[in-house]
């Protein structure tokens, strides 16, 4: 439903992403992984019309999005959170959310509506509903909640998760990862999920891109980029609990 | 009582009337400010423009004072969106100084337009009201109605920004507007729709105004510097700083002004203002 073919982004002389294909089917969750500057952030900022790409097409349902401003993306249903989660502090959580239900299509939902969607997508995520709750006091994982119910509340086709993991502990981490995986299985959402860390996120999604420098220099299941020559020296290299976190999901 | 002391209670009470209509007056610069991160410079001279829009209305349309005031309030409100469209827009990314010059540029635009269509001269509605009795008070009529119709005004934004989605997205967007898009929310919209509420409360304070005051030109520059400076007292972008200022100044300028001479009110209002500037150079209440 997602298809990025030949995209390049340049900054100047530097670029952070350079002829990036993949191909995202209905219901399926892939990862983007990759060392931290490898230009997964850069893609995503791309698809969800932040940047414009400088070549290469972004196609959503069958049709060419890479020109559309962000808010035409997000109408279309294509949802980003971000990495370092960017509440409105001084909106309360479910004002937060209900913003997100309220404007995400484009058509706006009668008001009523608009606070149940609110109300549905924090409690997806398992954060409170009720309208005095605050930002304030939110942890590092709840935080993170609350940009999944953001993007949630948009009713999107396809969600963009940026580092969904960054800044969690062990235990965190596998219920975010949980909760990707809960995500698809109740909302038939289809996912791109970005991550620098392997751990968690090997274990969820059905196919995997490793991206270097820019350029893609691994795609399959997961089992199988972990044992790419190229993916181990560029990156696992540096991350053995990933290689182990692999075998023993095969084991298991 | 003794009659120093009515004069003073009544000093007291004007200063608070006087707080309401400056609360409005710094609440739609402020507003712009803490939304947009522009300030309007000329903020003042939309509501000259507003007030002649009134006069001229009931005066040559012969329009009612009631039809002509919400009349008024829509043509400041559509000024208040073009000026965003056509002049803020431009200069949206440029450097806060080329923003204030622009504005500032607005300010003396206006004015002089002002000047070539309507003269030079004095204008006056022509409204005259007994004064309201309160004891041995005597209280100006027109500057309650306008107390309490500012209010209304302070009241029924509040209303809108705590309670719709539009308000929801307007207090969202001045904390960040970079990721309101992503959400489907399209800023430029937000930001016509700000400046529209911005001019709607500058005409709302033409309509209040234009009942005490005469018209002229330049009228904008008695009260523009006063609700830029409530607005820098209270924390600029500071909704509620700006309101709590707006009283304490007005109290500065009644009773500063009975105790010595008007004009002293507005000398230690104004040496007040620097006080603070030195004490806490955000704002009484900080910054938004």
């Amino acid at each position: 439903m997602l298809e990025v073919s030949g995209l390049t982004k340049r900054f100047g002389g530097f670029a952070a992403v350079s002829n990036v294909s993949f191909r995202l089917a209905e219901g399926e969750i892939l990862g983007l992984i990759g060392p931290n500057g490898s230009g997964k952030s850069t893609t995503f900022n791309v698809v969800a019309g932040l940047y414009a790409p400088t070549s290469g097409s972004v196609r959503f349902l069958g049709e060419e999005i890479g020109a559309l401003p962000p808010a035409a993306v997000c109408h279309r249903g294509i949802a980003r959170t971000f990495q370092i989660p960017r509440p409105f502090r001084r909106l309360s959580l479910l004002e937060n959310v209900a913003l997100a239900a309220f404007y995400g299509r484009g058509e706006h939902p009668p008001r009523a509506k608009a606070w149940e969607m609110a109300k549905d997508a924090l409690a997806l995520v398992k954060l409170p509903t009720h309208p005095a709750a605050r930002v304030d006091g939110l942890g590092a994982a709840g935080l993170k909640k609350l940009e999944l119910a953001r993007a949630l509340a948009t009713q999107p086709k396809v969600l963009l998760a940026d580092e969904s993991l960054g800044g969690l502990d062990e235990q965190e981490m596998e219920q975010a990862a949980d909760m990707l995986a809960m995500i698809r299985r109740e909302r038939g959402v289809s996912v791109v999920w970005v991550e620098h860390i392997m751990g968690a996120l090997m274990r969820v999604v059905d196919r995997c891109i490793v991206l270097d420098h820019g350029e893609v220099i691994a795609a399959g299941k997961p089992q199988d980029v972990a044992r790419d020559p190229r993916v181990i020296e560029v990156y696992l290299g540096t991350d053995a609990s990933a290689v182990q976190a692999v075998t023993d999901a095969r084991v298991a | 009582m003794e009659i120093f002391d009515i004069f003073l209670l009544e000093a007291v009470v004007n200063g608070i009337l006087l707080g309401g209509l400056l609360a409005l007056l710094s609440l739609g610069l402020n507003l712009i400010f803490g939304v947009i991160d522009v300030v309007w410079i000329c903020y003042a001279e939309l509501i000259m423009i507003g007030m002649y829009a009134v006069f001229m209305l009931h005066t040559q349309q012969g329009w009612p004072l009631l039809a002509a005031m919400p009349a008024g309030i829509a043509i400041v409100a559509a000024l208040g969106a073009a000026l965003h469209q056509f002049v803020i827009r431009p200069v949206l990314a440029a450097e806060p100084i080329n923003q204030l010059l622009v504005t500032g540029g607005m300010l003396f635009l206006l004015q002089a337009a002002a000047t070539l269509a309507f003269g030079i001269d004095f204008r006056n509605l022509g409204v005259r009201m007994q004064p309201i009795l309160v004891g041995e008070m005597s209280i100006s009529a027109p500057r309650v109605i306008a107390f309490v119709a500012a209010l209304a005004g302070v009241g029924a934004t509040w209303l809108l920004l705590s309670r719709t989605f539009i308000g929801t997205a307007i207090r969202a967007i001045s904390q960040d507007r970079a990721i309101m898009p992503l959400m489907g929310v399209n800023p430029d919209r937000v930001f016509v729709i700000t400046s529209a509420l911005g001019g709607a409360l500058a005409g709302l304070g033409a309509c209040l105004l234009v009942l005490q005051y005469d018209i002229h030109p330049a009228i904008g520059l008695s009260f523009g510097p006063i609700t830029f400076l409530i607005c820098v007292l209270g924390g600029l972008g500071n909704l509620l700083g700006g309101l709590v200022a707006a009283f304490i100044f007005a109290q500065f300028i009644s009773v500063g002004g009975f105790f010595f001479h008007l004009e002293w009110g507005y000398v230690i209002a104004f040496a007040f203002f620097i006080a603070v500037m030195f004490w806490r150079p955000q704002g009484i209440l900080g910054g938004k």
